[in-house]
C-alpha cells in the first residue's frame, strides 16, 4: 500500500526568509502523525502549502503516489484559530464544509445534526458560536473537519487557545474519537505530552527555517489513558530535551 | 421575589439609556427658554423654545407637506447611493486595480463644497427629484463604499482559508465570508451616511425646489421667521433620529448574533 501523504525535501521562503529548509515527512493510512516545533517555526505554513492557501515551494508532495495536484481536495483542515463564522449558528458551521461540497443546506444539516451528541454538542444546535464554552467551539471545529469525509484531516494547533483543564479533557476526548475512528490525522502542536499522547509518531521541527530534528515513534499501547504515564513521560522528557537544546553536535 | 417577565426593570434600563441624554438636551433648552424670556431679546432674533414648538403645531399641515418630498428624496437618493455603492464594491473586491483607478475621483468628489455644486446641480437637473438624489447619493456614496470594502477586508483570514480548503470558488468565499464580515461596517456606515443624506436633501432643495423642508427654512428666512425656520430644524431632526433608529432596528433583525458578541467581550 503506497503512503498516504509523502513530503520530499520540501522548502519555502517569503522573500529572503526561508521558512522551511527540506522538510521530509510521511503519513501512512490511518496513522497519526504530530508535527511539534517551537512557535513561528513554520508549522502552519506546512498546511498552506498543502491546502493550497499557499503557492510556489521546493521539492514535493504526493498523496496516495500521485503529485498532490491543485484540482483534488484531499484534506479536510482546521486553521489554527477554530474559525468559527459568528454569523452562523452551531449547526450551520459544522455543516459548511457539506454546503460548499454542493449540498443543500437541509441535506448538509441531516447529514451532521446525528453527530451532534457524540461531539458534546447536543442542544447546541442552534446557538451561535458566541454561545459556547472555548471546549465546544474546539469539538464544533473539529466536527465540521471531519464531516467533510476527506481522506485525511490535518489539524493545527485545535487545543491551543484552551486553559489546561479543558485542554487535558479534550485530549482525552479526541483520543477516544480516534480510537473508534481511526482517521488519518497529520497534528501540529507545540505541546509535547498531547504529541506523545495521542501519536503513532511524531516529527520534531527547528526552529526557522524549519527543518526535521527528530522522528519519534510512539510505541505506547492503545487505547491510552493516562496522558503521564512513566514510559510517557520518559519519551516526553526525551523530546523536550531535543527541541530545548537542538543539534548540540554543531556546538563547539 | 422579582416577576420575570414585568415591565418595570426593562422601562428602568430603558431610562438608563435614554435619561442622559434626555437630561442634557432638556437643560440646553431651558437655558435656552429662560435667556429668551429673561434677556427680553426679541423673537424676530431669536425666538424661544416654546415659542417655536407652538408654531411647529400651528403650523403643521405645511410642515408635513414640506417634510414627504425631503423624504423621498432622501429615501430615493441614499437607496441609489447603496446600490451603486454596493455593486461597485463587489467590482473592486473582485479585481483590486480599480479601487486605485476610482478611489482618488471619489475622493475629490468629497472634496467638493456642497454650496457651489448644489445650485448647479440644480441648473442642470431643474427643480425635480433627480438633482437631489443626485446631491443626497454624492454625500453618502463615498461613505458607503468606504464602509463596504472595509467590511469585505476585515474576512478572517482562517475562515477565507478554511473555504478554499474546501474547494470553494471565489464568488462562494465572497458570499460564504466576505459579505457577512461587512455586515458590521456597513450598518456603522449606513447610520452615518444616513444622517449626511437628510442634510444633503435640504441642502438640494435650500437650492431651488417646489416643495421641501430645504424650501420651507429659506422662504421663513426671507420673511423674517426664525420661528419657523427652527420648527423646520426641528423636524429636520426628528426625521434624522428616526431614520437613524430605523437602521439600529434593522440591525438588530440582520445580526442576531452580533449582541452576543458584545455580550463576551464585554
Ligand atoms: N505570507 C508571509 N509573508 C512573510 N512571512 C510569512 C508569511 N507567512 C508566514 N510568514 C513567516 O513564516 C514563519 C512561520 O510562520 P508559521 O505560521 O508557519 O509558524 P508556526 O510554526 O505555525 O507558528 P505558531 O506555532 O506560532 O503558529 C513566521 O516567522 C512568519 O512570520
Ligand atoms: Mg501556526
Amino acid at each position: 500500500m503506497s503512503r498516504r501523504l509523502e513530503l520530499r525535501q520540501v522548502s519555502k521562503s517569503f522573500g529572503d526568509i526561508d521558512v522551511l529548509a527540506g522538510i521530509t515527512l510521511h503519513v501512512e493510512p490511518g496513522e497519526f502523525v504530530s508535527i511539534l516545533g517551537p512557535s513561528g517555526a513554520g508549522k502552519s505554513t506546512i498546511f498552506r502549502l498543502l491546502t493550497g492557501g499557499l503557492e510556489g515551494h521546493g521539492g514535493g508532495v504526493d498523496f496516495d503516489g500521485q503529485p498532490l495536484a491543485d484540482a483534488r481536495r484531499p484534506f479536510a483542515f482546521m486553521p489554527q484559530h477554530d474559525a468559527l463564522m459568528p454569523w452562523r449558528t452551531v449547526i450551520d458551521n459544522t455543516a459548511l464544509g457539506l454546503e460548499v461540497q454542493g449540498m443543500s443546506r437541509k441535506a448538509a444539516r441531516d447529514e451532521v445534526a446525528p453527530l451532534f451528541g457524540e461531539f458534546g454538542l447536543a442542544g447546541f444546535e442552534h446557538k451561535y458560536p458566541a454561545q459556547l464554552s472555548g471546549g465546544m467551539r474546539q469539538r464544533a471545529a473539529l466536527l465540521r473537519t471531519v464531516v467533510q469525509d476527506r481522506a485525511m484531516l490535518l489539524l493545527d494547533e485545535p487545543f491551543g487557545a484552551l486553559d489546561a483543564l479543558t485542554r487535558t479533557g479534550m485530549q482525552r476526548w479526541l483520543q477516544t474519537m480516534w480510537d473508534r475512528h481511526r482517521w488519518t490525522v497529520l497534528l501540529i502542536t507545540h505541546d509535547v505530552r498531547e504529541a506523545v499522547f495521542l501519536s503513532d509518531r511524531i516529527y520534531v521541527l527547528s526552529g526557522r527555517p524549519a527543518r526535521v530534528l527528530r522522528e519519534v515513534a510512539i510505541p505506547l499501547p492503545r487505547p491510552r489513558k493516562d496522558l503521564a504515564s512513566p514510559e510517557a513521560t520518559a519519551i516526553e522528557a526525551d523530546i523536550l530535551h531535543t527541541l530545548l537544546d537542538p543539534q548540540p553536535a554543531q556546538r563547539t | 421575589m422579582s416577576q420575570p417577565f414585568s415591565a418595570a426593570p426593562r422601562i428602568a434600563a430603558l431610562f438608563a439609556k435614554v435619561g442622559p441624554a434626555l437630561l442634557s438636551v432638556g437643560t440646553l433648552v431651558l437655558a435656552w427658554e429662560l435667556y429668551a424670556r429673561i434677556s427680553g431679546i426679541s423673537p424676530t432674533t431669536l425666538p424661544a423654545p416654546s415659542r417655536v414648538l407652538f408654531q411647529a403645531i400651528l403650523q403643521r399641515q405645511a410642515l408635513f407637506d414640506n417634510t414627504v418630498p425631503t423624504i423621498s428624496a432622501t429615501l430615493a437618493g441614499f437607496a441609489c447611493s447603496l446600490a451603486v455603492a454596493f455593486i461597485l464594491s463587489v467590482l473592486i473586491d473582485f479585481f483590486k486595480p480599480l479601487r486605485l483607478a476610482l478611489f482618488p475621483v471619489f475622493v475629490i468628489s468629497q472634496t467638493l463644497p456642497l454650496v457651489a455644486i448644489a445650485p448647479l446641480v440644480v441648473l442642470w437637473f431643474g427643480f425635480g427629484l433627480t438633482p437631489k438624489i443626485m446631491l443626497v447619493a454624492l454625500v453618502t456614496f463615498f461613505p458607503m463604499l468606504v464602509a463596504l470594502v472595509q467590511g469585505y477586508e476585515s474576512t478572517d483570514r482562517d475562515i477565507s482559508a478554511l473555504l478554499s480548503s474546501m474547494g470553494a470558488s471565489r464568488m462562494r468565499i465572497f458570499l460564504l465570508a466576505r459579505l457577512p464580515s461587512s455586515l458590521p461596517y456597513f450598518f456603522a456606515g449606513l447610520r452615518i451616511s444616513i444622517t449626511y443624506a437628510v442634510v444633503g436633501a435640504i441642502f438640494a432643495e435650500y437650492a431651488g425646489a417646489a416643495k421641501g423642508l430645504g424650501i420651507y427654512m429659506l422662504n421663513a428666512k426671507n420673511n423674517f421667521r426664525p420661528d419657523l425656520v427652527l420648527a423646520a430644524v426641528l423636524v429636520s431632526a426628528l426625521l434624522t433620529l428616526a431614520l437613524f433608529a430605523a437602521t439600529v432596528l434593522i440591525q438588530r433583525a440582520a445580526m442576531p448574533w452580533e449582541r452576543l458578541d458584545a455580550a463576551r467581550k464585554s
